[in-house]
């Protein structure tokens, strides 16, 4: 199998016309090359969408109040009601599914209006009164200090945790926030974290300019008694965000007297179903680029097919007299079997290593890119190894007509031609 | 040994047949020298074709040291014509980009030699028809008598029973036929069995049996002399 001779031969054979050799080489290595590339930069633009989203938790919902459309229990339609702080534990023991609850309420300013003052510095923030449990739907990642814990919760504690960019407009360049206490909206607030945003650059921005503050503290301060603006949840891996938002705004519908068909009494956003249809689009890239990338592949494939069927009929005197000095049908088949798979292997080989090496580029190319549609491309080993399965069937079978055709002739007619 | 019996074979071309072979039957032992003789369309080199399996024929029986030769796959035709038979064309037949050792080696390539020990014989046939200097060049390289003595070298080196050799001078003149001649002689000489298809009357008169051929039939068959004497 691995005898020296063979291989002199399949390389005499593909010398023998290197033009012709490289034309047939050059359609295998462009279906290669354009599979793996397309592959790529799929993957890049997949990195570069979900790179976007930050770290936020497909699997959430959320949900705010509107005002009722339909009269229930004595009350009229276009009734203005509100969550309250008793649903959370009412949630909390009674949906089955739900991982983690995180209700929230919102400081006002932030639009305009500056409501944020440290020493001569004043800015206009989105404040946020939150749990700590927000941190694991929407994450941010905490660059100094911490987020809010369970005890800022409890004690009411007057603690600020500041994005990236209210750092820099209320602080001095090389000033360290921590600890210092910020006004807002006339109230002392301790700085006890700074964070950076996880998402792509345009909603990293927005993000950036949030302050959270604990959920009660804010309640209290703004006079808000036990209102909740909206809830965020996330659902149990195995059960779906649709059917704890359900069992959710059932019990809430129960507990506030709203109709039970009244669907618009609340709002509701199922980022799981969004995400789904992200997914859905990817999946339907793919399949494209594997469609497109297998039928270029194809063509390189008949392209040697073809090549070979032409050198076995230049050949035909010559594995005429192999078969006359002994030469079964087997040696044959495997001969001319054995330099399609080399012709095939060699210039996919060469096609994957030409395209995992673009993508490689466009990986180093957009490392640290912020604003970049493609990020990180990446080509999956796995991948790289059914390229190369399908290459090596595509040479067999690529060898497989023109070997039959070989051994079809009678060994005195393919003696004879010349 | 050779033994046929009322051979029979037609080439079918479209809507004709050309009958060529009409009832051979001869018998052949081992260590003959044999040539079989005909004009052109007598049917000689179809009938050689058959006894080397490298053609099939249609009726009659055909059997090589009595096992029958009936409906061979071309797997067990090529394992018997690697076994037993060793091949000299008119026109060599020798691979072009392969030099006279490699040519020479490559029946023990099919036979699974290893490619060191079949590099070995080849070298020893090349210097049995004394063309030990030639191993490394190309058939192109090489004058007709040199081809075809590498080309009885390639048929000799798998030790096969038979020779088979069809025209095996037919491309050269006259000084190397009779060289080629006394190489086939010699070879003879050693045992084997060598079976020579020719027209050529100086040929056939340096084996000692001749078959001659007419219209696919056999007009005569005996020792050299006897036959010669009736031309």
């Amino acid at each position: 199998m691995f005898d020296i001779d063979r291989w002199k031969e399949i390389i005499h054979t593909l010398k023998s016309n290197k033009m012709r050799t490289l034309l047939t080489a050059f359609g295998v290595f462009w279906g290669i090359f354009m599979l793996i590339v397309m592959l790529g930069v799929g993957n890049g633009l997949h990195n570069g969408i979900y790179k976007n989203m930050g770290d936020f938790a497909t699997n959430s919902a959320f949900m705010w109040t509107q005002n009722t459309t339909k009269p229930f229990a004595g009350f009229n339609k276009g009734r203005r009601w509100n969550f309250r702080n008793g649903d959370v534990d009412a949630l909390r023991n009674n949906v089955v599914g739900l991982e983690r609850l995180a209700p929230r309420v919102q400081g006002t300013g932030g639009s305009g209006a500056n409501n944020a003052v440290y020493g001569k510095n004043t800015g206009s923030f989105s404040i946020y009164g939150d749990y700590p449990d927000w941190n694991f739907i929407d994450p941010v990642d905490i660059v100094s200090g911490r987020f809010i814990n369970d005890m800022d919760i409890i004690n009411y504690r007057k603690i600020a945790v500041i994005g990236k960019r209210v750092k820099e407009l209320l602080f001095e360049k090389d000033e360290d926030p921590m600890d210092k206490f910020i006004r807002i909206n006339g109230v002392y607030f301790k700085v006890v974290g700074v964070f950076e945003s996880k998402k792509g650059a345009g909603q990293a921005e927005n993000e950036e300019q949030n302050i959270h503050l604990p959920f009660t503290t804010v309640q209290r301060v703004y006079n808000y008694g036990d209102i909740i603006f909206f809830f965020a949840l996330t659902a149990d891996p195995k059960v779906s965000v649709a059917t704890v938002a359900e069992e959710t705004m059932k019990i809430l519908r129960k507990r506030h007297k709203i109709h039970p068909e009244d669907d618009r009494a609340m709002g509701y956003f199922n980022v799981e179903k969004e995400f789904k249809k992200v997914a859905g689009l990817f999946m339907g890239i793919n399949l494209l680029i594997w469609i497109v990338g297998i039928g270029t592949l194809l063509a390189g494939a008949i392209g040697v097919s073809n090549i070979m069927l032409v050198v076995v009929r230049e050949r035909t005197n010559e594995l005429g007299i192999r078969r006359a000095i002994g030469a079964s049908p087997i040696n044959i088949i495997a001969q001319i079997i054995w330099e399609s798979v080399v012709l095939t292997v060699s210039a996919g080989w060469a096609g994957l290593v030409a395209g995992v090496g673009i993508i490689q580029i466009i990986y180093l190319a957009t490392f640290d890119a912020q604003q970049s549609i493609i990020y990180r491309p990446i080509i999956n080993f796995n991948i790289a190894l059914i390229a190369l399965t399908v290459l090596v069937i595509s040479g067999i079978i690529a060898g497989l007509i023109p070997a039959y055709r070989a051994v079809k002739m009678k060994p005195i007619d393919a003696l004879r031609s010349e | 040994m050779i033994t046929i019996k009322d051979l029979h074979k037609s080439y079918i071309m479209g809507q004709n047949s050309l009958h060529v072979l009409k009832g051979i039957e001869f018998t052949i032992n081992d260590g003959e020298l044999v040539s079989i003789m005909g004009s052109s369309g007598s049917g000689k080199s179809t009938l050689l074709n058959i006894l080397g399996l490298l053609d099939s024929y249609d009726e009659g029986t055909f059997h090589l040291n009595g096992l029958t030769m009936e409906n061979l796959s071309e797997s067990k035709a090529a394992y018997y014509r690697n076994k037993y038979f060793g091949f000299v064309f008119q026109s060599f037949n020798l691979i072009s980009f392969k030099n006279a050792q490699e040519n020479i080696a490559l029946p023990l390539y099919y036979q699974g030699v290893s490619r060191k020990k079949r590099n070995q014989i080849a070298l020893e046939y090349l210097t049995k028809v004394g063309l030990r200097d030639w191993a490394h060049h190309l058939p192109s390289e090489m004058s007709g008598g040199q081809k075809q003595r590498v080309a009885i070298a390639r048929a000799l080196v798998t030790d096969p029973s038979v020779i088979l050799a069809d025209e095996p001078t037919g491309a050269l003149d006259s000084q190397t036929s009779l060289e080629v001649m006394e190489l086939l002689t010699q070879i003879n000489n050693e045992g084997k069995t060598v079976i020579i298809v020719t027209h050529e009357q100086e040929v056939s008169a340096l084996t000692n049996r001749i078959i001659r051929l007419r219209d696919g039939l056999i007009l005569e068959d005996g020792p050299t002399e006897k036959v010669l004497a009736n031309v």
